[in-house]
């Protein structure tokens, strides 16, 4: 157990969610990969707290910021999907490009 | 402890890459569950067992809504037929790869400082002194944060507000709500055909 | 309270868990007006029978949501202490029991789902319904438990009512405690997810081992959020005469008895007045409880 282990595993971790939030046409599948890359941010976060500098508390408070902001973008998120889906039946983002602008 | 920690590494990716290739989306949420209660135990690891418990707590909360979601939004949620549902394929997986490969070069090729100090013998207490001490302002920070987001969530997503249910001037008793007790409804309950609820296009909003 | 944990209490954990589990079981049978050793016959009953199938059903999600359903309160009930025992007292006790039993919601969604029949599916919707109305007033019930002892293990809660029992300056509290104890285990008044509206909801389509596994688990977490309660609000093992132990085990088995009995006394609220009365009753009386212990613990 290594700092090098634990940010390996949090690179591969974003890697595979920023895969998802880029490839995925479903916003709910979408939204899944963005989970994912936070889910590598809280690892990093975690590991740098433990490896680098334990004495003081920035790193937990990193991790406690990005599990808040994992539950706000998915509350935020689901909440466009209604939205969006309401006004005219769309789940995809191919399907709402005229959001682009 | 390192092997632990490995196997808890190789569930969460394995799980973490099974999201974007299963057909099912029940299994896809639930994949994505596994990958971060991998994560949560992973924390038990380094010390770090408020985070690490609050991660499973929360995490299971947040897949069980998403599962509701998923199934509003998802045409083919059981994965009776395979899905495929993506766009740039190819490039995505190809950024994607770069990306890690990036971030693992630096990983190994940075110099990373010496550790300074040692986890204290309570980490949620300096976690909890420090959020209500030097750190209060990110505590207050992700109040009006999670403040805001409520607002605006049940804003975006409402779709029947209380002058819907209580009539123009408030009056009304007992409110006019579709499903269960709307018995004594002046008008008969909207019939709901999309298992989102969105309106009939009678009513339909401009 | 011991630091090192006895091997046999691994053991003696899940032997513990089944005994109440039956007795609770036994009695609700009783209340019930069955024969006192129908549950036996039932377990028997169900452990030959032959399981049906539904078309194209999810197994390997059923068996995790079943299986899961028993491992999950088993789970939580390590950090509860048996008199001055528990298998492991961890920092954060409070919360893995809270994460533990939230576990449950996964399980019986999944059990709902993987069936692929519509009255288990909306059974587990139901659930879900009942577990985000009920986990907030239930949240700031261990807060507020976690306030008054000023620490999250279950070991300092117990110690720091060594003076004056958590439920008698934080009745409501144990108040918002109990209910949510129902809704966890979704029984008697909260018991809609299995409801007879809906065919028995989530069980609907289990047969055989299955179901006698997600019977049992669900004794299992009433059980367990029963246990909780004393070591939480009720002084844990402290009591004259008697060993801690014992005194644990009848402070459990007398909130145990309630909760079954309340199942005969209360029918079944329906969900949508469950919600509505837990986000404006049981929320704000739990947090005006929690600012009363704030105010009393400065």
């Amino acid at each position: 157990m290594t700092l090098e282990a634990f940010l390996l595993l949090a690179a591969a971790l974003f890697a595979v969610g920023l895969y998802g939030a880029l490839s995925q046409q479903s916003i709910v599948m979408l939204m899944m990969g963005l989970e994912l890359m936070i889910n590598g941010l809280i690892v990093a976060g975690g590991a740098f707290w433990y490896f680098l500098a334990p004495g003081t508390a920035d790193g937990q408070v990193l991790v406690l910021v990005a599990v808040t902001v994992m539950a706000l973008e998915m509350a935020m998120g689901f909440a466009v999907v209604t939205a969006i889906f309401r006004a005219r039946e769309v789940d995809m983002t191919d399907d709402a490009g005229d959001l682009s602008g | 402890m390192a092997v632990a920690f490995w196997i808890l590494a190789a569930v969460s990716v394995a799980a973490g890459i099974a999201v974007f290739v299963v057909d099912s989306m029940a299994r896809a949420t639930f994949a994505l569950l596994a990958s971060l209660l991998a994560v949560g135990l992973a924390f038990l690891l380094i010390d770090l067992q408020y985070l690490g418990v609050l991660i499973i707590l929360m995490m299971v909360m947040e897949m069980l809504i998403m599962a509701v979601f998923m199934i509003m939004y998802m045409m083919n949620p059981a994965g009776l037929m395979p899905m495929k549902m993506v766009h740039n394929n190819r490039v995505a997986a190809l950024v994607a790869g770069a990306v890690f490969a990036l971030l693992a070069v630096g990983i190994f090729l940075t110099p990373w400082p010496r550790r300074r100090g040692e986890p204290p013998a309570d980490p949620t207490h300096a976690l909890g002194l420090s959020i209500m001490g030097p750190k209060m302002l990110v505590m207050m920070v992700i109040g009006v944060a999670i403040l805001a987001t409520m607002i605006s969530t049940v804003v975006l997503a409402t779709h029947r507000g209380r002058y819907d249910r209580y009539g123009d001037d408030l009056t009304r008793r007992p409110p006019d709500d579709p499903g269960p007790g709307h018995a004594h409804s002046p008008q008969p309950p909207v019939e709901h055909h999309h298992a989102c609820g969105a309106p009939n296009p009678g009513e339909e909003r401009t | 309270m011991s630091e090192q944990t006895p091997v046999w209490s691994v053991i003696a954990l899940p032997a513990v868990l089944a005994a109440l589990a039956l007795a609770a079981a036994v009695l609700d049978a009783v209340l019930g007006g069955f024969r006192a050793s129908s549950p036996l016959g039932e377990v028997a009953r169900l452990l030959v029978q032959q399981r049906r199938r539904t078309l194209l059903p999810d197994t390997l999600l059923l068996r995790i949501g079943v299986v899961s359903l028993v491992v999950a309160p088993v789970l939580a009930g390590i950090v509860i202490p048996l008199g001055d025992i528990a298998v492991a007292d961890l920092a954060v006790g409070i919360v893995w029991f809270n994460a533990m039993e939230v576990c449950v919601w996964g399980s019986l969604w999944l059990t709902g789902w993987s069936v692929n029949s519509v009255y288990p599916l909306v059974g587990a919707y139901r659930f879900v319904a009942q577990g985000l109305a009920y986990e907030l007033p239930h949240m700031f019930a261990l807060i507020t438990v976690g306030l008054g002892a000023g620490s999250l293990r279950m070991s300092d809660a117990v110690r720091a009512q060594q003076e004056l029992w958590f439920v008698v300056w934080m009745p409501l509290a144990f108040l918002v405690y109990l209910i949510s104890a129902l809704a966890m285990a979704f029984w008697g008044p909260m018991g809609a997810p299995l409801g007879g509206d809906i065919a028995g909801g989530s069980r609907a389509e289990l047969s055989g081992p299955d179901r006698l596994l997600f019977q049992s688990g669900r004794y299992v977490l009433l059980v367990v959020a029963a246990a909780a309660a004393v070591p939480l609000f009720l002084g844990g093992g402290a009591g004259p005469l008697l060993p801690s132990w014992l005194w644990a085990l009848i402070k459990t088995a007398a909130v145990l008895g309630l909760l079954v009995w309340v199942r005969h006394r209360v029918p079944v609220v329906r969900m949508d007045r469950f919600t509505q009365c837990s986000w404006l009753v049981l929320i704000p009386v739990s947090l005006l409880q929690l600012l009363v212990v704030g105010v009393v613990v400065l």
